[in-house]
């Protein structure tokens, strides 16, 4: 190991320094999520396992806007399941780092790989020195995950209070649109999201909330084939670098 | 939903989710995916965040969608916001300041 490698205390100090601007954008998310699952009926308990357990911003509004519209269990879960595949690309994307790492290691850095902590160690990983790049990665995630918990908390204690004439019930299609726009880097992924929206407001009446399954596979297929059209080959490394 | 039905979204919300995070960390050889996984994966987010969105945008309570609302406006000015700011913050504050003006104005 060269003698300059940083201190496992100082590459996880730095990571969690370096997610601090991060954190504090994420907290009204946490807050709305508590506030939201109280609303539609979960407990304090219930609310909170969502957060210490599933940990996936995007996929617990959705489940809990699913559980309001009386969605089934298993499409709430499929429905987790496929937003959450892009998860898959970070993971091999992280993958040829850690492969020397114990089994522990790669446990626990799965279970923080959130887009938050992907982002903010992204470039941690494209420096040289990576002998003690995991404990940077280590004070990234659990510094997003303790703030996803606390806020979280604090929303179910403080946002039950929040007035109905204030349509916050809005602040979700909008953070679903904020968090769609950097999504939407060419033409094939344009297409993806438009045939979404456009089929699940088409098979919006399917039961057991299928139709968004439906429009969700479709327009996949849709990008998919778009992209073949356009470009045969299939993107080298593709899988490896999503950005 | 019973309490029983609520455990499983989470728990199970939990399986798939820690899943796709642990994949590739566990089993590091993404070149043997399927073809069309492989080219899709990048397509799943931008599908299912506006099949999400959409509905909720333009379908009102009472079931019926509606283009032309506080709404539909609220929301395509929070897309220009994002799309000109990048700032997710932006977006989600001047779309819900439109609604709140609209709504002012249209008592319904």
């Amino acid at each position: 190991m060269p003698p300059e490698s940083p201190t496992p205390i100082r590459e996880f100090l730095s990571g969690a320094r370096n997610t601090l601007p991060i954190l504090l954008g994420g907290v009204p998310f946490g807050l709305f999520f508590g506030a939201l699952a109280l609303e539609v009926g979960l407990t304090p308990i219930q609310a909170q396992s969502f957060s210490l357990f599933v940990f996936a911003g995007s996929a617990q509004f959705v489940s809990v806007d699913l559980i309001r519209q009386g969605a089934a269990p298993a499409v709430i879960i499929l429905t987790v399941f496929m937003i959450n595949l892009r998860h898959a690309l970070y993971s091999a994307s992280l993958a040829p780092h850690v492969v020397r790492l114990p089994l522990r290691w790669r446990a626990v850095m799965g279970w923080l790989l959130t887009d938050e902590a992907f982002a903010v160690s992204t470039p941690r990983y494209r420096s040289t020195d990576l002998e003690r790049a995991h404990w940077y990665f280590l004070g990234t995630g659990l510094a997003l995950w303790a703030e996803w918990q606390l806020s979280t908390a604090a929303g179910i204690v403080f946002g039950t209070r929040i007035p109905e004439s204030w349509s916050l019930d809005f602040a979700l299609p909008l953070t679903f649109l904020a968090l769609l726009i950097p999504n939407l880097v060419d033409r094939p992924a344009w297409a993806a999201a438009i045939a979404g929206g456009v089929l699940s407001l088409v098979l919006r009446g399917m039961p057991y909330g299928l139709g968004l399954v439906v429009a969700v596979v479709i327009a996949v297929g849709i990008g998919v084939a778009l992209e073949m059209a356009s470009r045969p080959e299939p993107p080298a490394g593709a899988a490896h670098d999503p950005d | 939903m019973t309490p029983t039905e609520v455990w499983a979204v989470i728990l199970g919300g939990m399986v798939v989710t820690y899943a796709t995070r642990l994949s590739f960390i566990l089993v590091p050889r993404p070149e043997h995916l399927p073809e069309f996984f492989r080219r899709g994966l990048r397509f799943v987010a931008p599908a299912v965040l506006a099949a999400i969105l959409v509905p909720q945008v333009f379908v009102l309570e009472s079931g019926q969608v509606e283009f032309i609302g506080p709404r539909p406006v609220a929301a395509i000015i929070a897309a220009v916001i994002g799309w000109r700011t990048r700032n997710a913050w932006l977006a989600i504050a001047g779309g819900m300041i439109t609604l709140w003006v609209l709504q002012s104005l249209l008592p319904s």
